[in-house]
């Protein structure tokens, strides 16, 4: 059941990828190169929706969140290395397979350079565990219980912001 | 020529995607599972260095994450290569390649230099990943529309690490 579940919402989401372009070299570097940014557009649109359903369902029970704790300088520092990586790839850990599938051979050597770098980061974790993980070890810390507000209101707000932030996109016909 | 999905439908369905997978996974698995990536690679990884290395799966980090073929490497090692597989095709739009196009624009035609470059650009999105805890869709996608803290801090991680980088690599057109 698990992995039926996971494989059919992989197969929608890689027909999505497909079809919205996400799974372009041209288009990840395009928007590096702050030239062609639709792949801002389709995560952030993906999060208008998100945030706004998410934290709805949660305040009516019918979902629960799952937070990743915040650490920050892990948080930063990883994500600085992975955009790193991003420039140089061109696609991200979710679009590689897709991109490879499209017929971005490229892809294969991003997807072996991938499971690499995770037996690497396995045999490296205890290092970054005690170092690194220790500062700036939040917990599961969210915007909404930081300044005090209910989740389903800032999901809300939050959600019209992004829309906003597109609309002024558009209008800047980026 | 036939210029796929707005990226805006695109994000939308997959805003849909998260709610509904969110829904589903926490009705008939007991447990929410917020879409991400980027823990199927350790789970791979630790499969495959288990079949070369006995005793790895004492590490701590295999022991956190068990390698096994579940729910997220069902999604991305499954089902998004084969839905954009089918959307690939459906539409017309399978092309084998190695070497992007834009990649050539700014490198050239040597196969072995994009290959090593796909290689280490994985190698780092993956354990840069690991360390932050996420990738663009665990942190970016489930983790902003849960407003979590460390969803944003990563996020400005990818961009930190990810712009400047594109913009000096990329700036030279042959």
């Amino acid at each position: 059941m698990e992995i039926l579940l996971g494989f059919l919402t992989g197969l929608f989401w890689g027909y999505i990828f497909q079809r919205a372009r996400i799974l372009r070299f041209e288009k990840h570097i395009g928007l590096l190169t702050l030239k062609d940014f639709t792949i801002l557009k389709f995560l952030l649109s993906g999060v208008i929706v998100g945030s706004f359903g998410v934290n709805l369902l949660a305040q009516f029970g019918v979902i629960s969140y799952a937070i990743k704790p915040t650490y920050l300088l892990a948080n930063l520092l990883g994500g600085i290395i992975y955009g790193l990586g991003w420039a140089l790839l061109g696609y991200c850990p979710g679009t590689t397979g897709g991109a490879l599938a499209e017929g971005a051979l490229d892809g294969f050597f991003g997807l072996l350079g991938g499971l690499v770098g995770a037996i690497v980061f396995a045999h490296t974790y205890d290092f970054w565990k005690e170092k690194v993980l220790t500062i700036g070890a939040l917990g599961k810390t969210t915007i909404p219980s930081l300044i005090g507000v209910s989740p389903a209101l800032a999901g809300l707000i939050f959600s019209l912001l992004l829309i906003g932030f597109c609309l002024f996109l558009e209008r800047k016909g980026l | 020529m036939n210029r796929g999905w707005s990226p805006y439908l695109g994000g939308f369905l997959t805003g849909i995607l998260l709610i509904v997978s969110v829904v589903v996974t926490q009705k008939f698995l007991g447990k929410p599972h917020y879409l991400g990536t980027s823990t199927a690679y350790v789970r791979v990884a630790g499969l495959l260095e288990k079949a070369i290395n006995q005793g790895s799966e004492a590490l701590s980090y295999y022991q956190k994450y068990q390698p096994k073929v579940d729910w997220k490497v069902a999604l991305v090692f499954f089902g998004v290569p084969l839905g954009a597989f089918l959307a690939a095709v459906k539409n017309g739009e399978f092309y084998a390649h190695l070497i992007p196009a834009r990649w050539k624009e700014s490198f050239g035609p040597r196969p072995a230099l994009r290959a090593l470059t796909a290689f280490l650009g994985g190698f780092l999105i993956v354990y840069g990943a690991r360390l932050a805890g996420g990738c663009p869709s665990g942190h970016g996608l489930s983790g902003m529309s849960q407003l979590s803290l460390s969803g944003f801090i990563t996020v400005a991680g990818f961009f930190i690490g990810g712009i400047p980088l594109a913009l000096i690599l990329y700036r030279r057109r042959k």
